[in-house]
């Protein structure tokens, strides 16, 4: 069985941070931190996000696609050609390992929306941009788009994430915010989309946990024209953030206060505009309250959030030293690359902790 | 009086201005087809000009709702008191289950019109018809009084299948030929009793349309009524 | 000769039998009595099994069994045809009924079983850590305004709120007892739910009690004014019931007594008949009159509910109603009970709820209009059990009628059309009505729905739920057991073991 032909729950390790005075960090050291999680990843997959690192294109979207075989790479580029000024194009620059197999194509391609079809299609270009991503992971068989963001990118794959990151020579990549995850699923995915970071476009989502609303989630989003081709809870939080923030216009926080609203009961004893505020988010975006155990990590451009359940089923520690934010599923993952920072914290169930460049 | 352009107004704008106006006599002009005016209207008196959009005077339990002009469907629909008065013609289900209040209309009416009109108490409707009625006029009627003024002196202003289900009430109907009894009701010449009742309400409706009541009244009254307040007892077995 | 074969056999034991009488004072059919010598007798064919007798007996003395009489087997003719045909042969009478189908149907609710978390997530225990099952039912609002400070400007809640997922479904008085519905309505105000008026009216002893009333307009509009409209928390049209989907009501005159005949205003001793449309709408763009005409006679202040008996073409039936400005779309499948319809009617007409909800809620989410309405699903609500699939299915929440009358003491005897029920709650008849004490039937009501949230609290924690909402729709948490393809596809889920 194929990721996305079933639903298969896993338990992971995230971490994350972010130069807020957005100076550059190479790959390395992300993923010393992810590695000191070993044992809450089980080698079935493992993956990276990193911000900042295509400055030279950072006006175009930097598509990263995964292909099972030529043919199907020819009938994708040739749809990516057709509504999208290609701008690069090369493979994604791997170090073969023998940890890391049964690799399939990986090509990246910076592209901008051609303007003849981005003015016909009516759509802003970031809607124009996901509409043509959700079409090549739905209707063309063996491609799958993985991160499409500006100035960003995701890399993933089967195995350690340790190992994932010296695969895709990750200390080659300079970024101001790296977020990582070590996943433990439950059965054995044949296929490399399955693993995090989820991604659409700036959106990278990392998470640990398995959500309990997954399915009223999953039915709600679907009607605005998402397509949660992969059954994981990844994906689905991943198309929430986007929808609330980039279609309903909120910001972070207040997508944070949807998707792990406050109990009603803490909600009753606000102060009136407070209340009046949670009432409103609770009553009118509830089919998107997410329950069950979940710690995750959000990347968009300029920003980092770290969030609990509202139960706090999951473990979450932040950190902070001088202009860097931290975040993970276990402190040691920060001490590990920060072994004296100012401060340490884990915040509290349905609290986001967000932390976003100058 | 206070008089209003209903022009760019919708049907919900105009009961805005009606719940808000201090003014008790309210006109609007140039309405063609907003809805809902002066539903569930307690008191003051509303004058529309032009054509009253369905469900106008729904819930009226008050006041008076003037019609210069003609009105679509579901006038006074459910109507517990007050007055309609309209000048023209009126659409279908006029005073559908309406219970108290008194309608007017100068013209013919449509389909179904005093549908399911009941009465309690001392509230007693009156739908009064100056032209001729649709189809099943006063159909499970259950109370009240339809009176068709017939003005034009047509033959048979009632059109088919009148009175069916009818259980309470009365119908009376101005015209020179005798109606058919069909269904569960009764059909009998008024007599001078039956008349006084209704002077009252043929006066309105001459005062309010310029007729005469001697005209009115020259022609032959007929009176259909219930044969029984219980039409479909013997319908049914226990199981 | 009538050939009325009687249904149930009353057995007495003399032993334990010690002559008090008690039975006969008790049996509103007349079903026990004393003959010339003083002796107590039983007559077979007018007893209707409601058990009344049996469950006041002080010895313990009586059992009502099915009567061992049989006719000559046949599994084709089965003794309920041969008996329908006597009674109509005898009488020429349509056959009328009461309660929700009893027959043998497929019950999918049986046929669905629940999930609970084990290992990759955890199971939350109700009883210690927070458990919501409060739901706000109605549009949702997803325009975001801010205000100056950039902040969002929050609209007011508007909907209605109840603690619980679970209403008390339309019930008319006249067709129950004053003493049922003052049950009900203080119930309601106790569990913070609500309760409903049917299509009755309500009594003027109960506008206190409006706040927790949805107040219902039926074809007959009977005690339907300005005032009613406004008294409740939100207005319900009915345009149909799953027990007789496409017909008209008719509450004969007898019932028309006294305070009846006052809350529906009509005239005591004329029949009240609901027609089978509301005249006013024929069509759907009626229908949206009929709510707009509502709302503009409560100033927009109300949610409108649209009641509709589940039948074949449901799902498009819901769509439109979404699209027609009401707030909420009731779903009632049919078995969903009643006071009184053709015994045919309630048989044959209709699908079941679960079926229904699943197309309606799979229909309005691929329309994309989901977040229109709120769903209420009815029609044999058993348990907190049904309750929790019919979310899961795609329930905002359910109506229990049924349910609710059994924990008044009914004990669907299905003879509600008579009028005569033993327990006070399906008659006007004085000294049967006040058997019924409200205080009383209150508080069972209330024990009732305590437990069932209590239980649905228990299945949701197992399930790593711990709001009512995640589990709206949430289809992952059904299987199905022993279904064909096409039903699992209707349903929307997978079977066990997938």
């Amino acid at each position: 069985m194929l990721e996305g032909q079933v639903r298969i729950p896993s338990g992971c390790a995230v971490s994350g941070f972010i130069n807020r005075d957005r100076s550059l960090t190479d790959g390395s050291r992300i993923i010393k931190s992810i590695a000191c999680m070993h044992d809450r990843s089980n080698g079935l997959g493992g993956g990276f996000a990193a911000y900042g690192i295509y400055p030279e294109y950072k006006d175009y979207y930097a598509l990263h696609v995964f292909y099972d075989n030529s043919d199907v790479k020819a009938e994708c580029e040739k749809f990516i050609d057709k509504h999208f000024d290609i701008v690069n194009l090369s493979k994604i620059p791997v170090r073969k390992t023998p940890k890391i197999i049964d690799e399939p194509l990986i090509w990246r391609y910076f592209v901008k929306p051609l303007p003849t079809k981005l003015a016909s299609s009516q759509l802003d270009e970031r809607e124009f941009t996901v509409k043509c991503v959700f079409k090549i992971n739905s209707y063309i068989k063996g491609a799958y788009v993985f991160s499409c963001g500006k100035n960003m990118g995701a890399f993933k794959a089967v195995g350690y994430p340790e190992d994932v990151g010296e695969f895709y020579r990750l200390d080659e990549y300079a970024g101001y915010s790296w977020i990582a995850h070590g996943r433990y699923p439950t059965n054995t995915p044949g296929w490399w989309g399955g693993a995090h970071p989820f991604c659409l476009l700036d959106i990278a989502v990392v998470h640990n946990g398995e959500i309990s609303s997954y399915d009223a989630n999953r039915r709600e989003i679907e009607m605005f024209g998402y397509k949660c081709n992969l059954q994981t809870d990844t994906e689905v939080i991943t198309y929430i953030f986007d929808y609330l923030v980039r279609k309903t216009g909120m910001n972070y926080k207040e997508a944070c206060d949807v998707i792990a609203a406050p109990f009603w009961n803490k909600i009753e004893a606000m102060d009136i505009k407070e209340r009046e505020y949670c009432k409103y988010l609770r009553r009118n975006f509830d089919s998107l309250l997410i329950t069950g155990p979940f710690s995750l990590i959000v990347g968009y451009e300029g920003g980092l959030i770290g969030i609990n359940d509202r139960l706090k089923l999951r473990s979450m520690v932040v950190a902070e030293k001088g202009k860097t934010v931290y975040m993970a599923s276990e402190e040691c993952a920060i001490r590990a690359i920060e072994s004296n920072p100012d401060t340490v914290y884990a915040p509290k169930g349905g609290q986001p902790v967000i932390a976003e460049a100058e | 009086m206070t008089t209003y352009s209903a022009v760019g107004l919708s049907g919900r704008d105009i009961n805005d201005i009606i719940r808000r106006e201090r003014d008790d006599n309210i006109t609007f002009t140039h309405v063609n087809g907003q809805r809902f005016i002066a539903d569930a209207m307690k008191d003051k008196t509303v004058t529309v000009e032009g054509i009253a959009g369905n469900a106008s005077g729904a819930y009226m339990d008050g006041g008076k709702l003037i019609v210069r002009g003609n009105a679509q469907d579901a006038i006074g629909d459910t109507m517990n008191g007050g007055e309609i008065f309209i000048s023209g013609m009126c659409g279908d289900a006029a005073g559908y289950a309406m219970r108290g209040g008194e309608i007017y209309i100068g013209k013919d009416v449509g389909y179904r019109a005093g549908i399911h009109m009941k009465e309690y108490g001392l509230d007693k409707p009156v739908l009064v018809i100056g032209g001729v009625a649709g189809d099943y006029l006063g159909e499970y009627q259950a109370g009240g009084l339809i009176i068709v003024v017939n003005t034009e002196g047509v033959v048979n202003p009632l059109g088919d299948d009148y009175a069916t289900g009818m259980h309470g009430g009365k119908i009376v109907v101005f015209t020179d030929c005798e109606p058919k009894s069909l269904g569960g009701a009764r059909v009998r010449g008024a007599e001078s009793g039956d008349i006084d009742e209704l002077a009252a309400y043929i006066d309105k409706f001459c005062a309010l349309t310029s007729r005469e009541y001697d005209d009115i009244v020259s022609r032959a009254a007929w009176i259909i009524e219930p044969a029984g307040r219980n039409p479909y007892k013997r319908l049914y077995v226990n199981n | 000769m009538e050939y009325i074969r009687a249904r149930f056999e009353i057995l007495r034991d003399t032993d334990r039998c010690n002559g008090c009488g008690r039975c006969v004072r008790e049996c509103a059919s007349g079903a026990h009595y004393l003959d010339e010598s003083g002796r107590l007798r039983a007559s077979d064919c007018k007893c209707v099994d409601c058990q009344r007798c049996v469950e006041t007996c002080p010895t313990g003395a009586l059992k009502i069994a099915l009567n061992r009489n049989t006719f000559h087997p046949n599994d084709n003719w089965g003794d309920r045809y041969v008996e329908e045909i006597h009674r109509q042969a005898a009488t020429g009478g349509v056959l009328l009924s009461s309660m929700g189908n009893p027959n043998p149907m497929p019950s999918y609710f049986d046929r669905m079983l629940l999930n609970a978390s084990q290992v990759t997530n955890p199971p939350i225990d109700p009883l210690r850590e927070p458990m919501e099952t409060k739901v706000i039912l109605g549009r949702k609002d997803r325009r975001i305004t801010r205000g100056s400070d950039g902040k969002i400007a929050p609209k007011a809640v508007r909907g209605l709120t109840s603690d619980v997922p679970l209403l008390f479904s339309a019930m008319s008085y006249g067709s129950i007892s004053y003493n049922a519905h003052a049950a009900l309505a203080m119930a309601a105000k106790e569990l913070n739910t609500y309760y409903n008026t049917g299509e009755g009216g309500l009594h003027k002893d109960f506008y206190r009690y409006g706040d927790r009333t949805i107040v219902q307009v039926a074809s007959g509009r009977f005690g339907v004014h300005a005032d009613y409209l406004n008294a409740g928390a939100a207005i319900e049209i009915k345009m149909g019931q799953g027990a007789k989907p496409g017909i008209g009501g008719h509450l004969p005159a007898e019932k028309i007594a006294g305070d009846i005949s006052a809350t529906r205003m009509i005239p005591v001793g004329s029949d009240a008949i609901s027609p089978a449309p509301h005249h006013d709408i024929y069509s759907i763009e009626d229908l949206r009159q009929l709510v707009d005409s509502l709302k503009e006679a409560t100033a927009h202040a109300k949610p409108i509910i649209v009641k509709v008996a589940a039948v074949h073409n449901i799902a498009a039936i819901a769509s439109g109603i979404a699209r027609s400005g009401a707030d909420i779309i009731a779903i009632d499948g049919y078995r969903g009970g009643t006071g009184a319809a053709p015994t045919r009617i309630r048989d044959n007409v209709g699908i079941p709820i679960e079926l229904a909800l699943a197309a309606v809620d799979s229909r309005l989410r691929d329309e994309g209009i989901r977040d229109n309405v709120s769903l209420i699903a009815g029609g044999s609500i058993r348990s907190s059990a049904d309750m929790i699939k019919a979310i899961a299915l795609g329930a905002d929440a359910v109506y229990i009628g049924t349910a609710a009358l059994c924990a008044l003491g009914c004990h669907l005897c299905r003879s509600c059309q008579q009028g005569k029920c033993s327990w006070g709650i399906a008659t006007q008849n004085p000294e049967l009505t006040k058997r019924l004490d409200p205080e009383k039937g209150a508080a069972r009501l209330v024990n009732l729905v305590n437990a069932w949230t209590h239980e649905a609290e228990e299945i949701m924690g197992g399930m790593g739920i711990n709001a009512i909402e995640a589990l709206r729709g949430n289809r992952l948490m059904l299987r199905g057991i022993g279904l064909n393809d096409r039903e699992l596809s209707i349903l929307g889920i997978s079977h066990a073991g997938e």
